[in-house]
């Protein structure tokens, strides 16, 4: 106090009311600040005015009705446990204990990496697996070990009952102690499996894409129909919320026409252009090379479309019949087993814009590509781009894909009005020519090419207004995740939702339907780049036709 | 009896004031919006004391105890800034304040390639926050609340009162 008081200026003792003024002149600092506040609050309220001019209802994925827990458990059998196979029993709540123990050990490293508590959070399906199938035996082994996890636990854990493992599919559908059957084989038997799986009577879960073929894809419809089982097609985009949010945008017609939508695909290492490690115990005594050739009829219309059509280069070059570990482990690499870059890869982004728009199949497909970057022999190609034209709904859908190339490119809508971009976040940017925005835009309300609507998933409200800061991390996904709200997997939303329908009745969200719409769309797609030409949908005669 | 020039003291006033309104601004605006949390900007902290932050964030209940404690810092110290009310408090919880966004985004070289927020200007070692600690500090050591603020009344106040009592 002494020193403050040397320093300061004494009030001279005769101005009293001086030295009072002198006491209050923050009053008009303070008046002014209040004033701007006041201010700036009545600009965001006319800001938020115009966010409820775009006001969206919370939605809910398919998959959020309640899990029966005094229902009946639902036996699963599960047909193909590599890569995917793998996820979808992991997501279903039978993970692999090792998986398990590298949760653990980075949770415990790394505080903030939650997926050891996501999932052990992840409620129960009430499933139990009973019967697994794969031709490789060490998959199998592990299958027996993952379907064995009833606790989700480490390599320490105590583990159920292990399942059935059937060496032959057929023996597998076979079996009485199943009820469902999860397919996750490679392409060229999705098809077969799935069908059979309907005639046995057992519900299906199906990985995409449906076919391989042609001509199967019209006989799984009628077949899966005809059964009446219950059928999940694997496209578990159908659970993500930011698509169901963009579904009500589109809706509300908020983007205008929308003349022109772009999908891509965009990976950069060996793994995303299916260049999967070769397991050292794999060889000709652990695999069942004969069953993984393929179906014999399946195999006919393969080799009879690619003869009449002039594509023999494209079949083998390796004979079928060769065993070859390559092909085992990167079969997505060749035709004679895979969909290409179509089935694999366009198929979620197709679904994910019929989901959203319901597009249904395109009127044509005109493909160009090539193997540009993975000269390792395969045959399909790692670069494509496909633009399906819709002109019932006067649009393009334009897919473009690279598997040497990283750079990020969202699904993008292009309307009229508005453009909507969909990665992590959803972002709506109003259109500076836009005809619908134009007066607001005039009075300055709206800011074209700022974003107007942003959507974080696991947040429940839209922010019409965002900060920067804010922003730059919807972009990226990064925000609210830890905070607001459960995190779950699409996936197991996905397969929690087929389960219900099993259990409960109903039509899960990914039907056959919208299965039999992706898989021709695929085809056409493949077809106009093996042919080199534009391929044409005959809505009446349901044919792909040449143009 | 040492004395300011009348210029001394009106630009230290306005220095209170100016930084007084930065941290009442900055408190109204997250106190406001009930959806402000700074977890975002703990998470993207880097540097020594990065994993602090971090664990700061990682709990809902400290998330809580920190944003509110921010928030309503940040609006107290402005407050006692700009009326001059127990303002030598002020400039020390302001000073605590801006040393933990420092130690939380440091401006090290190489650093800006790390933090995911944006930044406005370039940095090296020294920045607002920095700059900001020392005027606090300027402040501190050079008073004018008692004359031109509340705190003239409060030290009549605490002067007075034992004197009353005896």
């Amino acid at each position: 106090m002494s020193e403050e008081n040397k320093t300061q200026q004494e009030e001279p003792a005769s101005s009293g009311r001086r030295s009072a003024i002198k006491k209050l002149v923050s009053v008009p600092v303070a008046g002014a600040l209040v004033y701007g506040v006041y201010k700036k609050a009545q600009y965001d309220r006319s800001r938020r005015d115009l966010g409820d001019m775009f006001k969206l209802d919370p939605v809910t994925p398919p998959s959020a009705k309640e899990i029966s827990s005094d229902g009946k458990t639902i036996r699963i059998g599960i047909i193909g446990y590599g890569i995917r196979g793998k996820q979808l029993l992991r997501a279903a709540g039978f993970a692999e204990p090792t998986v398990i123990d590298t949760w653990k050990e980075a949770a415990r490293v790394n505080s903030n990496d939650t997926r050891y508590r996501d999932y052990m959070e992840q409620e129960s399906l009430n499933i139990a697996v009973t019967g697994v199938c794969d031709i490789f035996d060490t998959y199998a082994e592990a299958a027996i070990l993952s379907g064995s996890n009833i606790n989700r636990e480490g390599s320490d854990g105590t583990f159920g009952a292990q399942p059935k493992r059937y060496r032959n599919y057929k023996e597998l559908l076979a079996a009485d102690d199943i009820d469902a059957v999860i397919i996750a084989s490679p392409d060229h038997w999705h098809g077969t499996m799935a069908m059979d799986a309907a005639l046995s009577g057992k519900h299906v879960y199906l990985e995409k894409p449906m076919s391989w073929t042609v001509p199967e894809t019209y006989m799984i419809r009628d077949t899966v129909k005809r059964s009446g089982v219950t059928f999940q097609f694997g496209h578990q985009g159908r659970q993500t919320d930011s698509y169901l949010k963009a579904k009500q945008i589109v809706d509300k017609n908020i983007l205008g026409p929308i003349s022109l939508i772009e999908v891509c695909t965009n990976r950069n290492d060996p793994n995303g252009a299916w260049v999967y490690p070769i397991h050292e115990t794999a060889n000709p005594q652990t695999i069942d090379w004969k069953q993984f050739e393929g179906n014999e009829e399946r195999i006919k219309e393969y080799m009879d479309y690619m003869q009449a059509n002039g594509l023999a280069r494209y079949v083998g070059p390796e004979a079928r019949d060769r065993f070859d570990l390559k092909r085992f482990f990167r079969w997505r690499c060749w035709w004679d087993y895979s969909t290409g870059l179509s089935g694999d890869l366009l198929t979620h982004e197709y679904d994910a814009v019929n989901q959203i728009l319901g597009v249904g199949i395109p009127h044509s497909a005109t493909s160009s590509g090539g193997v540009y970057f993975f000269k390792d022999g395969r045959t399909v190609p790692d670069v494509l781009q496909t633009s399906f034209e819709f002109p019932g709904n006067n649009l393009t859908m334009l897919y473009s894909a690279t598997l040497a190339s990283q750079r990020s490119r969202g699904k993008v809508f292009m309307g009229h009005d508005a453009s909507m971009e969909l990665s992590s976040s959803l972002i709506v940017k109003v259109d500076p020519r836009s005809t619908r925005y134009a007066d607001q835009i005039a009075k300055g309300i709206i800011k074209p090419d700022t974003p107007l609507i942003t959507y974080v998933p696991g947040q429940e409200n839209v922010d019409a207004v965002s900060s920067a800061t804010e922003l730059y991390f919807a972009q990226r996904g990064l925000l609210y995740a830890y905070v607001n709200g459960k995190r779950y997997d699409t996936t197991y939303l996905h397969i929690r939702e087929w389960v219900e329908c099993i259990r409960n009745g109903g039509t899960p969200s990914c039907d056959i339907d919208a299965a039999f719409e992706e898989a021709i769309t695929a085809h056409m797609g493949t077809r106009a780049y093996l042919e080199g030409r534009t391929m044409y949908w005959d809505k009446e005669k349901e044919e792909i036709v040449r143009g | 009896m040492n004395s300011y020039s009348k210029l001394q003291t009106c630009w230290l006033v306005a220095l209170r004031f100016l930084i007084g309104w930065h941290f009442l601004y900055e408190g109204i605006v997250k106190v406001m919006n009930p959806r402000w949390t700074s977890l975002g900007y703990l998470m993207d902290s880097q540097g020594w004391f990065a994993s602090l932050f971090h664990s700061m964030a990682s709990n809902a209940d400290t998330l809580g105890v920190v944003n509110f404690l921010n928030e309503w810092g940040l609006v107290l110290v402005g407050l006692s800034l700009i009326f001059g009310c127990l303002t030598r408090i002020g400039c020390v919880g302001g000073i605590l304040l801006m040393l933990l966004y420092y130690m939380s985004h440091p401006p090290f070289i190489g650093s800006e390639n790390l933090f995911m927020m944006p930044r406005e200007g370039s940095y090296l070692w020294i920045d607002r926050n920095l700059i900001e600690i020392a005027a606090l500090a300027v402040l501190y050591v050079f008073p004018t609340s008692k004359v031109f603020g509340l705190d003239g009344y409060i030290s009549n106040f605490l002067k007075n009162k034992p004197s009353k009592a005896i």
